[in-house]
């Protein structure tokens, strides 16, 4: 929290806009202590001059020092800003929160309320209290600070709204913890930083308000004076002494900036999450040795995924997949398996860098070149939230044909019945009546199924499909990994499937690749024939129906590495039971067999000797 | 521990014609002391009727007891059922720390017996005590989610409700969880009704399984029996699956 405040004063925008908030607040306090004698001391001698050397920006009708009286100003035209600012924030959190507090009926009156609030002018509102509450200062800073809440109030409303509903709020609430408690401990401190920089700018917004005001004569009455009063007492004589009005308008516009610039500056400081760093130099590649295969439909050398900053969430994976062959994915949440299949698709933009010896799909190079034509016509992606692939308010026949028409140049008509057609393969009832469709009329599975039509509009070689049944049912689950079957044999079209499920990838692989900390550990056909301890660790750890009852269920101790944590030796090491001296300091690379699996782990050959052994 | 039955309860959404029955005509028992599994895909109800069991979605038909008392949801009782919630990266508060957020639920005591009480909560669950201080950030899933059931047992509750608390896990997560669950059961007698729709989970944790298909309950009996012989459509899918 204090770092990103800090984070906020590096930037340039923050700095000076820091600064100067620092500059005006300390005139604001220390300007009457040290000028309020030469700003008040009549001379009628010197009425209304301009600028000169004693008086830099002239005197008024009596005879006072401008420059002074200005610099004295400060203090009230900021207290009056910042009173207002706190009675629209007082009243705004109010009204507000009263949502979240009071019944559901109560709740949306208050909505209401500050819904029709809302809907009103401004400074049309202001100018209705100070009316109301009679002209003067004390008028003002509430007709100012009432005008400026219903905005606040609605903003309240909108992140009280967001944080409530949020599983930890229902949490409390169900523990049996008070709705105020509620609202003061687990709502208010998760929506404050938003809340405080726009009662910063909201303040640079009062602090134009009032001068307005003043100036037109409603806001501080004589003999008290503030910007907009000397502004307007200025405006009089402009032709004569133009400083004599520029002087306040200066002052206005800067101490308005101040709070204006750093508010802006806090709110864009706290919303960049990601760190940007130098990046790194990408690592270098051994030129690629061009060779015919057509065998492969892709093949991957030591693909890699860097950060900025310098972390590498994919490290040297390499892979090949023949035709038709389907390759599965497994690994624990972080393990980079979901980036391999984003780097491999180039669905990876900057700053993230994607480097590799060597990727060709289909005998092409996708390291050089553009190639989002791929994606939608040989290259199909489904992805794990159907939901958030499709453009909701879009028909889904007319997102499916939309690929068809823009990379095969098909009419209107005859991209729409491919749709249609491709929709009755996914086995899609009423394909016709389904295409006319929005997705939120789809159940998820039939989302799902549209998806991996969506993907068979063009020709696809290869299907890649990241956790594709992980927001599905079981039984839904089931029908998918068929469809993608009866797909993939019928076209031969090879299948590349991400999932941390070992049961699906086991269902309908014919090859499993096991990632861990951003590198591939195993390669193997089946996993009961995996010799990595960390497989048959992640394997043992699901719970079938044939699992002992009378046992604990096995575990995998410990934690996969952070990403900044991926030091020297083999990264599995410390949640390993084989591990010795040797696996903490060497990291053992992947090597491959005589039969064809790759492991990375010095022991792989003496568990193999202990299973066979025992 | 105590016995938490649901009395042909209903919970309908929205009004005449366009209201939607959520759970029809429930009647289910969790027994003092034992779990029970209850399944269901998605829709089927089975989260609605945990939420209603803890006040946060009213019920529109039937009553909720506990031991016999009705459960209301504006008094005292619904502190004595707790709920544990499916994401852990979402039902802990993120600015709270994790001894703040198991402390909180607790019945008022002094300071030092509070903290005390923490600590222990904490070595039940598995977790160092030392990690009280820290945030939710600086954990991981699995042992957010302890954080979770030792928040829940800390209001010292007569059920606990459990929804699908593994499933936002990781297998290499998942069975420490598990564990703990049967551990807890074990130790404390606990009475739990453990929702997921993963029927080898269910099998592992639950002396009793229900189940859920669209609102009303299908199938209901001793774990072991409905797996080996399932009479509903549904069930037999499921275990197909």
């Amino acid at each position: 929290m204090k770092k990103r405040w800090l984070s906020v004063l590096r930037t340039p925008v923050g700095l000076s806009a820091g600064l100067l908030l620092f500059v005006v607040l300390a005139l604001a306090v220390v300007a009457p202590l040290l000028w309020s004698g030469r700003a008040d001391h009549v001379d009628t001698n010197v009425m209304l001059e301009g600028a000169s050397a004693r008086h830099w920006v002239g005197t008024d009708d009596l005879g006072r020092d401008l420059f002074f009286r200005v610099l004295v100003a400060t203090r009230l035209s900021i207290q009056l800003a910042l009173v207002a600012t706190l009675i629209a924030v007082v009243v705004g959190l109010a009204l507000g929160t009263l949502p979240a507090l009071v019944g559901p009926r109560l709740g949306r009156f208050a909505v209401a309320v500050v819904n029709v609030a809302v809907a009103f002018p401004g400074l049309l509102l202001a100018l209705f209290f100070a009316v109301i509450f009679g002209v003067g200062a004390h008028g003002a800073v509430l007709a100012i600070g009432l005008a400026s809440a219903p905005s606040f109030a609605r903003l309240t409303q909108t992140l009280v709204a967001g944080v409530i509903s949020l599983d930890y709020v229902a949490a409390a609430r169900s523990a049996g913890i008070g709705r105020f408690r509620v609202l003061l401990r687990h709502v208010l401190p998760n929506i404050a930083e938003p809340l405080v920089v726009n009662a910063t700018i909201g303040a640079g917004g009062s602090l134009l308000a009032f001068a307005g005001l003043s100036f037109l004569g409603l806001g501080v009455q004589a003999p008290q004076y503030d910007w907009g009063r000397l502004l307007g007492d200025g405006l009089a004589s402009i032709y004569v002494s133009p400083a004599a009005a520029l002087a306040p308008g200066v002052a206005v516009v800067v101490a308005g900036l101040a709070f204006n610039l750093f508010g802006e500056a806090v709110a864009k400081g706290f919303g960049l999450t990601t760190q940007l760093g130098r990046l790194p130099e990408a690592p270098s590649a051994p030129a690629d040795v061009p060779e015919l295969d057509t065998e492969h439909v892709l093949d991957v050398q030591s693909l890699s995924v860097t950060l900025p900053g310098g972390l590498r969430p994919v490290r040297d994976v390499s892979l090949r997949i023949r035709r038709g062959e389907a390759v599965g994915v497994v690994g624990e949440s972080g393990s980079g398996k979901s980036l391999t299949a984003l780097a491999i698709a180039q669905l990876i933009e900057e700053p993230v860098q994607v480097t590799a010896s060597r990727l060709r799909f289909r005998g092409t190079d996708l390291l050089t070149g553009s190639h989002r034509r791929l994606l939608g016509t040989s290259l199909a992606m489904v992805f794990q939230d159907p939901m958030t692939a499709f453009n909701p308010v879009r028909r889904i026949g007319a997102q499916l044909a939309e690929g068809a028409r823009e990379h095969d140049g098909l009419t209107r008509k005859a991209a729409y019945a491919r749709a249609v057609d491709r929709l009755r393969s996914v086995r899609i009832r009423e394909p016709e009546r389904r295409a006319g469709q929005y997705p939120h009329e789809f159940s998820g599975g039939m989302r799902q199924r549209a998806l991996i039509g969506m993907g068979m509009m063009g020709k696809p070689a290869l299907i890649i499909a990241d956790e594709p049944t992980t927001a599905l049912d079981v039984t839904v689950q089931a029908q998918i990994l068929q469809l993608l079957q009866e797909i993939r044999l019928a076209d031969e079209v090879a299948l590349l499937l991400i999932s941390h499920d070992v049961t699906v990838v086991r269902a309908i692989c014919d090859r499993v690749l096991v990632m861990y900390a951003g590198r591939i550990v195993e390669d193997v056909s089946s996993l009961d024939r995996a010799r990595h301890p960390y497989t048959r660790a992640l394997v043992a750890a699901v719970p079938t129906m044939e699992t002992s009852l009378d046992e604990p269920l096995a575990v995998i101790p410990g934690r996969m590495p952070d990403l900044a944590d991926v030091s020297v030796g083999c990264a599995f090491a410390a949640r390993c039971p084989l591990a010795d001296d040797h696996c903490r300091q060497v990291e053992p690379s992947l090597e491959t067999s005589p039969d064809g699996s790759r492991v990375a782990c010095w022991h792989a050959n003496d568990l193999a000797l202990t299973t066979r052994g025992s | 521990m105590s016995e938490l039955r649901f009395e042909a309860v209903s919970v309908r959404y929205g009004h005449g014609r366009h209201s939607m029955t959520a759970v029809d005509d429930v009647s289910l028992t969790v027994p003092s002391g034992e779990i029970v599994g209850l399944v269901g895909e998605s829709g089927s109800g089975k989260s609605t009727l945990a939420r209603a069991a803890v006040g946060l979605t009213p019920i529109s038909a039937g009553r909720i007891t506990l031991d016999g008392r009705s459960i209301d949801v504006r008094s005292g009782v619904r502190r004595q059922l707790q709920m544990v919630f499916q994401d852990p990266y979402l039902s802990l508060n993120p600015r709270m720390s994790i001894g703040q957020s198991i402390g909180e639920t607790m019945p008022d005591r002094p300071r030092s017996q509070r903290s005390a009480e923490v600590r222990r909560l904490m070595q039940l669950v598995d977790l160092a005590p030392e990690r009280m201080s820290q945030f939710p950030a600086q954990l991981s899933g699995g042992q957010r989610q302890r954080v979770a059931l030792a928040r829940a047992l800390a209001g010292q509750p007569d059920v606990i409700i459990a929804d699908e608390i593994t499933s936002a896990l990781d297998v290499s997560v998942q069975g420490t969880v598990l564990n703990l669950v049967r551990d807890l059961q074990s130790q404390l007698g606990l009475s739990m009704l453990f929702i997921s729709h993963n029927l080898a989970v269910v099998r592992y944790v639950a002396s009793q399984v229900v189940v859920m298909y669209r609102g009303r309950i299908v199938e209901h009996g001793p774990t072991a029996d409905v797996l080996a012989d399932p009479q509903h459509p549904y069930t037999r899918e499921l275990l197909s699956a």
